[in-house]
């Protein structure tokens, strides 16, 4: 990959934005908030914000709203991750590695079906066990 | 515990972030003897007698989490640089700022590896906030040395923002070109080191 400048940049920016697809107003509401606390950055957070936004690359996502905040509080299963897509459950997701990162983009976020043995918060057991799909 | 250098620079980097910092400024220098990484703020800094209890795990000033009593981000770099024989200097003036520098010896065993930088400039980037944040890079295990900075204004700006995951791809493109080019990034990222 060659350097990039600033002005390369920008011009990458146009281009990206006349090919939006569909998919991308869709999800326009969507956030993903990725605790980097120090317990987060012990456990591979950084990691995960960067599968995360590959993922999302790879399946042309440009619209999802992807951020950081400190410790969540769940330290004993970082990295945590809170997913916020509307007309699902907000949930925090917990020991959210590569693997489980790729699974909340593809599983979750495009087809709306929540991720059951790694949900550490919010959604009551009664909604995973009626709405959740491993 | 972290495990590369870069874990500790982006703990620190966030320190001054979540301290309501306007302005961050970071070095990460490389060269064949160590790595030293600095990082400068102009938060609202700290008394002298709460410097004092910094490096102390049990001891958090309350305001990330207000019922909790640990703050391990600097204790955890204390006590890696004890153990590898590197160095490590906080300075902070009430009002002012804070400043940190830590220091490891590529030479002694106990370093931990450099970790990806790439990959640590982008999160500490990306992390929310109206701050700005300058990020200077410099590898003199080169010839001739390699050297970029970062303005988060200015990458903000250049990508449209930088929370959409579209901005974020660009970002993230560019600051992997940027160390691929200069030779800083390899395979080999998180095992840099020898042990």
């Amino acid at each position: 990959m060659a350097k990039m400048t600033l002005e390369e940049l920008r011009k990458l920016r146009d281009e990206e934005k006349k090919g939006l697809s569909r998919r991308n107003v869709e999800n326009k509401d969507t956030q993903i908030i990725i605790g980097m606390g120090t317990c987060g950055i012990a456990a591979g957070a950084k990691e995960t914000l960067d599968v995360f936004v590959q993922t999302l690359e790879e399946c042309e996502l440009s619209n999802v709203r992807v951020t950081q905040t400190g410790c969540m509080g769940l330290c004993y299963v970082e990295p945590t991750v809170e997913v916020i897509v509307p007309g699902m459950p907000d949930v925090i997701y917990g020991k959210v590695d590569a693997e489980v990162a790729r699974k909340i983009v593809r599983k979750h976020i495009i087809n709306k079906a929540l991720i059951n043995d790694h949900i550490y918060d919010k959604p009551s057991a009664d909604i995973v066990g009626e709405g959740g799909a491993q | 515990m972290h495990r590369s250098i870069c874990d500790f620079a982006l703990d620190i980097i966030q320190n001054s972030i979540e301290a309501s910092s306007g302005l961050i400024v970071v070095d990460f220098i490389e060269s064949d003897e160590d790595v030293v990484v600095y990082v400068a703020d102009n938060g609202p800094g700290m008394s002298a007698e709460t410097l004092e209890k910094v490096k102390d795990p049990f001891f958090t000033d309350g305001k990330k989490h207000a019922h909790r009593s640990a703050g391990l981000g600097l204790p955890f770099l204390a006590q890696a640089i004890e153990l590898s024989g590197g160095s490590f200097e906080i300075d902070s003036r009430e009002g002012m700022g804070t400043s940190v520098q830590f220091r490891f010896s590529k030479e002694d065993i106990d370093s931990p590896p450099i970790g990806a930088v790439d990959m640590t400039f982008f999160a500490a980037l990306t992390f929310p906030g109206d701050h700005e944040m300058v990020i200077n890079r410099t590898d003199s295990t080169k010839v001739p040395t390699s050297s970029y900075s970062l303005s988060r204004s200015e990458l903000s700006e250049a990508c449209g923002g930088l929370e959409t995951s579209g901005a974020l791809v660009l970002l993230r493109r560019f600051v992997r070109s940027l160390e691929e080019k200069t030779g800083m990034r390899s395979e080999e990222a998180t095992d840099s080191f020898k042990n």
